[in-house]
């Protein structure tokens, strides 16, 4: 079988065991790569467990720069004997199967297709290290000095990778180059190398980061002046929180008095969280709360309220798996329709949807400041893809001139000018038209701007009302409030100069990754399609002007029901018939090839009935 | 800054320290049954704010879902107020204190807005030892829904449709002192005397301060049979021991007995007198009012009064260490940490 040397280009899974250590070690392997200037997309696919299920690592590497997964495993090393022969089976043939050879892999796993490297990676661990925990760490850097080699990549930049990783712990640094020597020497003196798949530095990746999305949010609401985090652990959400707080003692700690300049509050529920969101904004901090599905559905009466009483909330939703507690560790974008309406009566919000870790920064400070603006409950709405795994991202970025907008607040001054004039503060009266109302913050004034906030239906100067008409008047201002809201949400993206064929592809968040490699596949085909990235919700004039003028939309998102579809068809008045849709809800991240597939399909259904 | 003082003074009534008269702290007219006891309870926070001369929008009141949650409108109508979801009073407590630590919080609550839906919401606000005055106005029964048994109805209480209770009671108190609450207290509707001083001691308590007040529901709880009547009640009350509350500015005027008074100073130098107390109690021994409480009770009897309390109670910014000023007055430059500092994180993920 003759091998075609393969640059750059190749997805490697490593197939660990949960709660071994695997984790750090695949993580150093993948910023090695991304530190050769590779560009690299590392996948976590791990389980609901803290300990001893079947986890795995996935890396994409992509000279072009593709970033979405890719089907088809060239590498897989598997040193979980539970699922070998699924993780066999799942190599592709012509590809590589690396194991553990401390134990002979029985005849019964061995495919004629693909090649077997095997490496005694415990035994060369037992003979060199005491403690049996110690044994298990080294083993998994053992195989990465071994794959390192296979593929050809830069020793030096791993050993590098591990000095940073363990700055705080120099100790460790000898015995991991030890371990990493040990995997180096076994394939150099047992095998013939590199194989055909292999690396090589193309300082592609100029600035970029290689950061996760949660720990981008948690970053951004810092930056956007939040003082006050509520929230209840739930994956994929946690580590907004832990974000959070391990930049707010980097960077919020008085120097003076090592007093902390925000409150971080584990609630005893996602209720309580919401709960204490609402209390702090409409005390006049910034604040807020991260959540996954779940979480979302306990708090759908408060959403209801932060709605009704006009009170500015940001929420980040990380998506997963559902319904009820679903796949708490597999991606979904299913969502969508139970955020923009979530809770009882007529109600809706604006929605932001990230798809990469920069966005995930920007979209959260700019929820920051549209929930000010709006008064109204702002969610942001990521995945567990986007939300835990790494992604190689623009770095981050904060204009230092920028100001806060913290909408209409009256100051003390302000509501003493009003009252000289003889006018009245109306929590619930629109002022100028853009059916905003002003208000105050408690504390403000002695005997200025009070006014009693509620649930319940109330007039322009918050007071209880059940009258139709004054009921009517404050739905329809709230109405008109949205109507505001379009104007001012971020705009989509467009890949194309103007408006070419006759079929419009929509996407929005980390489906993006596959469609954006999928627009490239189409385009090899001769195939023309037009996409948008849709980023927010309510939609504006672009989006709309985009699904007016396509004959055939396809709208590409990871959910069963068409989310997304349904929520353009509802909001646009788009005739069903025209809008079709490519799905992907396995759990696992939506790949090109299924976009372009779907996609092919789509057309020849088309072409059938026209 | 110069504010502009209110202009309706009623000559009749004298302003207070902060030049503000008794109906400056009123609300509006109540919507609720005449002779609700939760209307006294009202009539009794607006004459402790007046009394201890609290600026109105120096404090903020909140509260949960019920009849009893419908009275922040009827008291301190300049005072920024919340009605918020059934049960979860606590939560947006607890946020809008984290905001702005300098506020006075005051919870109104009902016994099924605290002891059903919002359990969770009231232990957790203990737990952490939330700065606000918590009151639930405790009447056995879901007033709003019309009449239903609350967790608190007393076991064999016969309710107004004749059948008896044939749960066990939630006592709140007892629940609040096995919480660690820092500051706990029962009184009743119909003796102002004593709910007027401990209002002003629970505002002044700098932590969770618990008052549970048996405040009867005329329509609905009030009929014979019922533990939460107000005949049953007035026949079957115990004190702890009588209860005054001295602000720090006042000069104690009254002579007490030494001997009999107990004198408990509080964090921002004000204090509660207490005299005439049971011999085997004292206010500052969780132990003891347990003990107490369980006393009064294999009596039949409701005990009102301090149970007890912590004078060193340190609340839930003490706990997590936030700065003086509070969080919600700071700026956009004491917040963001600006791109130099970003460039730093950057350069960690590459
Ligand atoms: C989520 C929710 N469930 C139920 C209700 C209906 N509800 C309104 S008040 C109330 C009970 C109030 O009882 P309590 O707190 O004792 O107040 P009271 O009226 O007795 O003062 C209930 C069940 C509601 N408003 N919200
Ligand atoms: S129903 Fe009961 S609790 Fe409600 S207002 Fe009437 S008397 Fe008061
Ligand atoms: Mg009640």
């Amino acid at each position: 079988m003759e091998k075609v040397t393969v640059v750059n280009d190749l997805v490697i899974r490593f197939s660990n065991v949960n709660g071994t250590g695997s984790a750090s070690a695949n993580e150093m392997f993948a910023k090695s790569i991304f530190r050769m200037g590779i560009p690299v997309t590392p996948k976590n696919i791990f389980p609901s467990n803290i300990q001893g299920l079947p986890t795995w690592y996935e890396i994409r590497v992509s000279e072009k720069g593709y970033l979405g997964r890719r089907a088809g495993i060239d590498i897989l090393v598997g040193v979980n004997p539970q699922v070998l022969e699924r993780d066999i089976d799942s190599v592709r043939s012509g590809g590589y199967f690396i194991y553990d050879s401390s134990k002979k892999l029985h005849d019964s796993y061995i495919r004629k297709d693909i090649n077997y490297i095997g490496i005694p990676m415990i035994k060369l661990s037992m003979a060199n290290y005491e403690r049996a925990r110690i044994q298990q760490l080294f083993k998994n850097i053992i195989y990465v000095g071994a794959v390192a080699t296979l593929i050809d990549m830069e020793i030096d930049v791993i050993k590098e990778v591990i000095a940073d990783q363990f700055k705080n712990k120099p100790k460790l640094i000898p015995a991991n180059y030890q371990a990493l020597e040990l995997g180096i020497n076994y394939i150099k003196e047992n095998y013939s190398y590199p194989l055909q798949f292999q690396l090589k530095r193309i300082d592609k990746n100029d600035d970029a980061i290689l950061i996760d999305g949660n720990t981008a949010c948690g970053l951004g609401a810092i930056y956007a002046g939040a003082t006050v985090m509520a929230w209840y652990p739930i994956t994929p959400s946690t580590s907004i929180a832990s974000s959070f707080e391990k930049y707010c003692k980097k960077l919020r700690v008085d120097p003076e008095t090592g007093k902390n300049k925000y409150a971080f509050i584990q609630a005893e529920d996602e209720l309580a969280a919401i709960g204490m969101v609402i209390g702090a904004t409409w005390n006049g901090a910034r604040a807020f709360t991260s959540t996954s599905g779940p979480g979302v559905s306990l708090m759908n009466e408060f959403i209801g309220l932060s709605y009704f009483a006009e009170i500015p909330v940001v929420l980040i939703n990380v998506e997963r798996g559902g319904p009820s507690t679903g796949m708490p560790t597999r991606t979904q974008q299913a969502d969508i329709i139970s955020s923009a309406y979530a809770s009882h009566g007529d109600t809706k919000h604006p929605c932001l949807y990230p798809s990469t870790p920069a966005e995930c920064f920007d979209l959260t400070v700019a929820a920051f400041d549209l929930a000010d603006r709006l008064q109204t409950l702002v969610m942001v709405i990521s995945d567990l893809d986007l939300g835990m795994n790494n992604h190689m991202s623009k770095p981050l970025k904060w204009d230092d001139d920028k100001k806060y907008d913290l909408g209409k607040v009256l100051s003390a001054d302000e509501l003493e000018e009003l009252e000289s004039k003889g006018e009245k503060f109306g929590r619930y009266l629109d002022v100028d038209g853009d059916a905003i109302p002003n208000r105050t913050i408690p504390g403000t004034h002695p005997s200025l701007g009070s006014y009693f906030t509620r649930g319940t239906s109330h007039d322009e100067y918050a007071k209880y009302s059940e009258l139709g008409e004054v009921y009517l008047k404050n739905v329809d201002r709230l109405a008109q409030k949205w109507e505001t809201a379009k104007t001012i949400m971020p705009k989509p993206e467009f890949y194309q100069e103007g408006n070419r064929g006759n079929i419009g592809m929509i996407f929005f968040g980390t489906t993006t990754y596959a469609a954006v490699e999928a627009m490239d596949k189409m385009s090899d085909k001769g195939i023309i399609i037009d996409s948008m990235r849709v980023t927010a919700f309510p939609f504006g004039k672009e989006v709309e002007d985009f699904v007016n003028y396509y004959d055939q939309l396809i709208v590409v998102e990871q959910n069963r029901d068409a989310q997304f579809r349904s929520l353009l068809i509802l909001e646009l008045d788009i005739n069903p018939k025209k809008i079709k849709s490519v799905l992907n809800y396995d759990g696992i991240p939506i790949t090109a090839h299924q976009i372009v597939v779907g996609i092919e399909k789509q057309i020849l259904v088309n072409a059938q009935l026209n | 800054m110069s504010y502009l003082k209110p202009k309706f003074h009623h000559p009749s009534l004298k302003p207070n320290k902060v030049g503000f008269i008794k109906s400056d702290y009123e609300g509006v007219i109540s919507t609720l049954c005449a002779g609700c006891g939760h209307d006294s309870i009202s009539g009794a926070i607006i004459q402790a704010c007046y009394e201890t001369s609290i600026e109105p929008h120096k404090l903020a009141k909140l509260s949960g879902i019920g009849c009893s949650s419908k009275t922040p409108t009827y008291f301190l109508s300049n005072s920024h107020g919340f009605n918020s979801v059934h049960g979860r009073m606590p939560s947006i407590t607890t946020g809008a204190n984290m905001a702005n630590k300098d506020l006075i919080y005051l919870g109104v609550s009902g016994d099924g807005d605290t002891a059903a839906i919002g359990m969770g919401q009231f232990v957790h606000a203990i737990r952490r030892n939330l700065n606000m005055v918590y009151i639930v106005m405790n009447n056995g029964c879901y007033g709003l829904t019309k009449g239903q048994d609350s967790a608190t109805a007393d076991f064999g209480s016969i309710s107004k449709a004749g059948s008896s209770n044939p749960y066990p009671g939630i006592d709140l108190c007892g629940l609040a002192l096995e919480l660690n609450a820092t500051f706990v207290g029962r009184s009743f509707s119909g003796d102002k005397t004593q709910l007027v001083p401990m209002i002003k001691a629970a505002m002044a308590h700098p932590g969770f301060a618990f008052l549970d007040v048996i405040s009867p529901c005329v329509t609905f709880n009030n009929n014979k049979g019922s533990t939460r009547s107000y005949s049953h009640v007035r026949a079957h009350i115990e004190e702890t021991s009588l209860f005054d509350f001295v602000p720090h500015q006042d000069e104690i005027t009254v002579d007490y007995d030494e001997g009999t008074v107990t004198k408990l100073e509080l964090f921002d130098g004000s204090s509660i007198h207490l005299s005439k107390l049971a011999p085997e109690w004292d206010p500052t021994d969780r132990f003891s009012a347990v003990n107490r409480l369980h006393a009064a009770k294999s009596k039949g009897n409701v005990l009102t009064g301090l149970y007890y309390i912590d004078v060193e109670s340190e609340d839930l910014h003490v706990k997590i260490n936030t700065v003086d000023k509070p969080l919600n007055k700071l700026t956009q430059e004491e917040l963001c940490p600006g791109q130099s500092q970003l460039d730093v994180i950057n350069d960690s993920f590459r």
